[in-house]
Formats: C-alpha cells, sequence, structure tokens
C-alpha cells in the first residue's frame, strides 16, 4: 500500500516524508535507565495493539475459520459446532441470491466507477479554473460527502416516488414527455440505476478533491513549456494534464472500485421503503453477508461470504499495486 | 486548459468559453443542491397533501402554503431523535477522542523507539489497513456476543461500548500519525529528555501539541465513517436505547404511516451537524478527504 503512496501525488500534503522503509527511529540520546527503557514502548504501544488483535487480527482469523465451520450465533450446547470443510463455499456458488448479489455488484461497479470518475475530473478542471466563485462551487459539489448516507438514501427515496415523483417530473421534461413516470424502487430493472444515481451523487465530490490534489501538483512550467511550442489549450489537456494525472486517474478508479463492492447503506434503506422491488435485483454482498449472519444467524455461511468478499478487495488492491508498480519501471 | 491567467482584456472565444463554464457550473449546482434544498422545504411544510401534489412541480422547492416548524418539533418531542442524537454524538465523540490518544500512542512508539518487533509489527500494521470491517463485521458481531463486561453480564450486543471500543484502534489512523511523527524534527524532543523529562511527558506536551493537523486529519476521517455507519448498528442494536442516527432515520422511515413532512425534518435534523461542521471546518475536510483516499 505504502508504495502507492510515494508515486502518487495527492498524497504529499500528508506525506512529506514517506520513510517507511528506513529504521532511523530510534532515539539518538542514550538511555540511562536501560531496563526502564525497554519497557516504555511496549506502554505506549499495549493498547492499540491489544485493541487491534482483538478486534481486528482476531475476527479476520476467525473469518477464515468460521467459513469452515457450521457456527451459529446462536449457539445449540447439544448440537455443537462442526467442522464442515468447504461445505459452505460449495452452497455459495449454488446459492442464486449469492450469484445475484454479486451481479448487482459487478453492475453497479461497472456502471458507477467510470461515470463517478469522469464526472469527478471534469468537476475538479472546472473548479480548479482561475473563476470568480470557484471556491464555492467546490463546496457545493462536496456538500453531499458531508451529509450522511442514511439521509441521502431516505431523501432519494422521495424524490423518486412513482407518478408524481420529482426525479419523475425530471425525466418527463427532460424526455420531452418521451418517458413516462416510472416506479424506480420497485422495477427491478430500475432499482440499481436508481441506488447508482444517487450514489454517484452522493460520493462524487470525494474524488473530485482527489483530482483536484493531483491537477495542483502537475508544474506549471510544463504548460508554459506547451505553450511555447504552440499547444492548444486541448493538446494542453490531452498531452499534458492526463498524462501526469495517470497515477491519481489509477487511485480513484481502484477506490471507486473497491468503495462499490462495500455498498450497502443505500440498499439497506431502500430494503426498508416499505415495499420494494424483488430484493434479490439490488440485494449486495455485504447486504446479504448482514440478512445471513445476522438476521438467520448463519455465522459460518456468512463468514464464507466475508471471505469472498475480502479476496476480492485485495485483488483488487493487488491490481492497483501492480499497475503502480509498472508505472514506475518505465 | 489549467489555470489560464486572467487577463483584463479577454479575447472573444475565452469570454465564450467563460460564459460557457458558468452555464455548466449553474447546472451542476443545480444537480448537487436540489436534493438538499427539496429536503429543507419538504420538512418546512405543514400540510402533507401539498408536500405530495408539490412533488410535480417546481413549487417543491418553494416554501409555501401551511410553512410552519411543526415537522420539527413533532419529530424534536418524540424521543427516539433525540435519543439517537445524543447516541451518536457520545458514541462518535468518545471513539474520535480514545482513537486520537491510542493510536497516536502506538504510532508515537513505532516512530521514536526501536524494539524487538518493531519492523513487523509496522509492517502488519500497514497490511492490516486493507482489510475492509465489512469483511470482520460477522465473526465481529459472533465475538463481541460472547465478551464479558464490567457489570458482570456477558454480551456486549445493545450498549454503548460496542459501538465504542472495536473502534477505537484505526490502522489507518495509526499510518497516518507515523507519518507525521517521523517527519516532525527532534530537536524539541531531545532538549526535553537532556531535561530529564519522561518519555510520557514529551509524547504529551511535546509531540501532540505539534501534531494538530494530522489530529484534525484522524478526528474528521473517523468522525464522518463513524457518524455514518449503518451497518455496525443494524448488527448489534435492537430498540431505541441505544441506535445512533443512521439506524434511527431507517426506523422512522420504515414506520407506518409514513409522514413524508417529519420524515424530512427527521432528515434535516440528522444533516445539520455534520453539513455545518463541514461548513466551519472546511479546510480539514478537505485535507481528510485527501488522505483518506489512500485507505483504498
Amino acid at each position: 500500500m505504502h508504495k502507492a503512496l510515494k508515486t502518487s501525488e495527492p498524497y504529499r500534503i500528508m506525506t512529506s516524508n514517506p520513510a517507511l522503509t528506513s529504521g532511523a527511529s530510534a532515539p539518538s540520546i542514550p538511555s540511562s535507565a536501560k531496563r526502564k527503557g525497554r519497557l516504555t514502548p511496549w506502554f505506549f504501544a499495549a493498547p492499540g495493539l491489544t485493541l487491534l488483535l482483538l478486534f481486528l487480527v482476531l475476527p479476520f482469523l476467525l473469518a477464515l475459520v468460521l467459513s469452515f465451520t457450521d457456527q451459529r450465533l446462536v449457539t445449540n450446547e447439544e448440537i455443537g459446532t462442526h467442522f464442515v470443510g468447504l461445505r459452505n463455499y460449495i452452497r455459495l456458488f449454488d446459492d442464486d441470491s449469492f450469484w445475484a448479489a454479486l451481479r448487482n455488484n459487478f453492475f453497479f461497479v461497472v456502471i458507477v466507477t467510470p461515470i463517478q470518475s469522469a464526472l469527478a475530473l471534469l468537476l475538479a478542471l472546472l473548479v480548479n479554473q482561475k473563476l470568480a466563485g470557484a471556491r464555492i462551487f467546490r463546496t457545493i459539489y462536496f456538500m453531499p460527502v458531508a451529509t450522511t448516507m442514511a439521509v441521502v438514501a431516505v431523501v432519494w427515496s422521495l424524490l423518486y416516488a412513482p407518478d408524481q415523483g420529482v426525479i419523475n417530473r425530471l425525466v418527463g421534461v427532460l424526455s420531452f414527455g418521451m418517458v413516462g413516470p416510472q416506479d424506480w424502487l420497485r422495477n427491478p430493472t430500475l432499482v440499481m440505476p436508481a441506488v447508482m444515481l444517487l450514489s454517484i451523487w452522493q460520493g462524487v465530490g470525494f474524488q473530485m478533491l482527489v483530482f483536484l490534489a493531483g491537477l495542483q501538483s502537475i508544474p506549471l512550467d510544463l504548460y508554459e513549456a506547451a505553450k511555447l511550442d504552440g499547444a492548444t489549450a486541448r493538446q494542453q489537456f490531452l498531452y499534458v494534464t492526463l498524462p501526469m494525472l495517470k497515477n491519481t486517474t489509477i487511485f480513484v478508479l481502484i477506490t471507486t472500485t473497491i468503495y462499490a463492492f462495500q455498498l450497502f447503506t443505500q440498499v439497506q434503506i431502500i430494503a426498508n421503503s416499505g415495499t420494494p422491488a424483488p430484493v434479490d435485483s439490488f440485494r449486495t454482498m455485504v447486504m446479504l453477508m448482514v440478512q445471513e449472519g445476522f438476521s438467520n444467524g448463519k455465522i459460518g455461511y456468512a463468514s464464507a461470504i466475508s471471505v469472498v468478499f475480502f479476496l476480492i478487495v485485495l485483488a483488487i488492491s493487488l491490481v492497483q499495486r501492480l499497475l503502480l508498480k509498472e508505472e514506475r519501471a518505465v | 486548459m489549467s489555470a489560464v491567467p486572467f487577463q483584463p482584456s479577454l479575447g472573444r472565444s475565452k469570454m465564450i468559453a467563460r460564459v460557457l463554464q458558468y452555464a455548466l457550473h449553474i447546472a451542476l449546482v443545480l444537480f448537487f443542491l436540489f436534493p438538499l434544498v427539496f429536503m429543507f422545504v419538504s420538512a418546512f411544510k405543514g400540510d402533507e397533501l401539498q408536500l405530495l401534489k408539490d412533488m410535480g412541480s417546481m413549487m417543491a422547492f418553494v416554501p409555501h402554503g401551511d410553512v410552519s416548524g411543526k415537522n420539527f418539533a413533532s419529530v424534536f418531542s418524540s424521543s427516539s431523535f433525540r435519543q439517537a442524537f445524543f447516541n451518536s454524538t457520545f458514541t462518535v465523540s468518545i471513539t474520535v477522542i480514545l482513537g486520537i490518544l491510542v493510536n497516536s500512542m502506538l504510532a508515537y512508539a513505532l516512530a521514536r523507539f526501536r524494539f524487538r518487533g518493531r519492523t513487523l509489527i509496522l509492517t502488519a500494521i500497514i497490511a492490516l489497513i486493507i482489510i475492509p470491517f465489512e469483511a470482520i463485521a460477522v465473526p465481529l458481531l459472533m465475538l463481541v456476543n460472547e465478551l464479558p463486561w464490567f457489570s458482570g453480564t456477558r454480551g456486549w450486543l445493545d450498549s454503548y461500548q460496542v459501538q465504542i471500543i472495536p473502534f477505537v484502534a484505526h490502522a489507518f489512523s495509526i499510518y497516518l500519525f507515523y507519518q507525521f511523527f517521523i517527519a516532525l524534527p527532534k530537536d524539541l524532543e531531545e532538549a526535553a529528555m537532556m531535561d530529564g523529562a519522561s518519555r510520557l511527558r514529551i509524547y504529551w506536551s511535546i509531540v501532540m501539541p505539534l501534531s494538530k493537523p494530522v489530529i484534525a486529519t484522524v478526528a474528521v476521517l473517523q468522525f464522518l465513517s463513524r457518524w455514518g455507519d449503518l451497518l455496525w448498528p443494524v448488527m448489534v442494536v435492537r430498540g431505541d436505547n441505544y441506535a445512533t442516527l443512521p439506524l434511527a432515520m431507517q426506523t422512522f422511515f420504515g414506520q407506518y404511516p409514513r409522514h413524508w413532512g417529519e420524515v424530512m425534518a427527521f432528515a434535516a435534523m440528522a444533516t445539520l451537524p455534520t453539513l455545518s461542521l463541514f461548513i466551519v471546518f472546511q479546510r480539514w475536510f478537505v485535507r481528510s478527504a485527501i488522505s483518506s483516499g489512500v485507505k483504498g
């Protein structure tokens, strides 16, 4: 992960000295009380280490172990918990709901990641212009990020109201009456696009800032030189801005993809909106995991979903590493 | 394209470009503001039928007719909102404060001491950043269900501690603190050590006061992710007593008969604190958002 930091410009703000690999961090002062000194670092480290081990490392290992058992949330003393081998995984791959959830996640990723990233780049380019009011525009575009997702999903589910809803009216006007009113949250083909729109609305301001930081780290002399060579604004964008933003773009694409796989709050709220679309048309992996593990108490089965989920996130992160490594090798 | 210096006499094409940019901005402002305006305006509409009727026209964005604070008053007088507001504020602020202490202490140990296992711990913490909470939520649920508490009871479900303690230590925050600490000059600390100051005193009186930027970043990041979390409350909280705002929002939203004016008032009141914090501390939010990107 830290290798990505060194190559990507936006993190300059935070990482003024990413000297992770240097071990030169010991105090240069000789300690007189050596024995006492030996325990001091552990005094500082112990609370954090204990909590990390108990609430991050242990549950992570538990997920791996439990996914091979029939562990339930409420343990039954008589039946007990057994090692069941790959049964959970085999069931998972036979489970239509799991494939539906995976498909929903992938559908979301394939649409949202490119659109959200492109829109974020456009917003960053716009607010980076020396234009009166650019700061105010930036504030407004970031405002949805500072709102709570559960609230956003509730507000949008009223906007999506069937018949006389705001979105229906808007779609009607924009399509010159060609598209009639839709029941966005109950229609199995429309519910995911509806979730996508509100997710982009809420999240794009965040990636805009990442792109903005990337844009501002491009040396201005590059543009000067390009201008001297007679490059038009379009050429400057294509041959200076875009190549210089390569790492930022990879980073934005990867993080947006990972966020997309974590999709939960929006669909959970919609599931509670009364009479939503059939659940398999919008349930995501995380939501399925919560329902199997918490509502149905099938910890072993839900752990198998967790493991698959983690492997997907891990694979995406490895792709990011690979892409950035390649970049540095050139 | 980027950073064109302002020139007093704009060419014709530049004028057109500028007008186009403003036009684009106006369209975008409308897109980003209309749900928020809609939420606030609807919250003030006392007449539910009128609120629903307005949705088919621009009147959805205009406060008119029975404009009153009635919805706010009735949401506020119901106990669930006030309780949830307190629960959110309480659990999130305790998590953030404890998190700053615990994570910075661990980072300080890693940045300023040489001890056995230091490199291993550092590498492990960086590796842990990649584990998303979603991947450990289910086994964590089982774990906290078995943990004892001081009152002698077993199981942390339906409590404050279950929404605080698992989130105090945070690998990415430790990493941010570590990065900041190794970049700090050591002169002051060395001088203090010469004067016989203890390590704890150096950490508390020299290092932490110098670390305000990273403290702010970590605080904002933790605040945003904890304040908005719905996944964990859905799993560990039943009823209103320990529900935080997102969970209370879900419950209130799911109640029938649904009164949209009140739902919007609830939404507006749940949004206002984060939105106003953002406007006041915008600089910190922006900085945190950028550095949080690293998490991936």
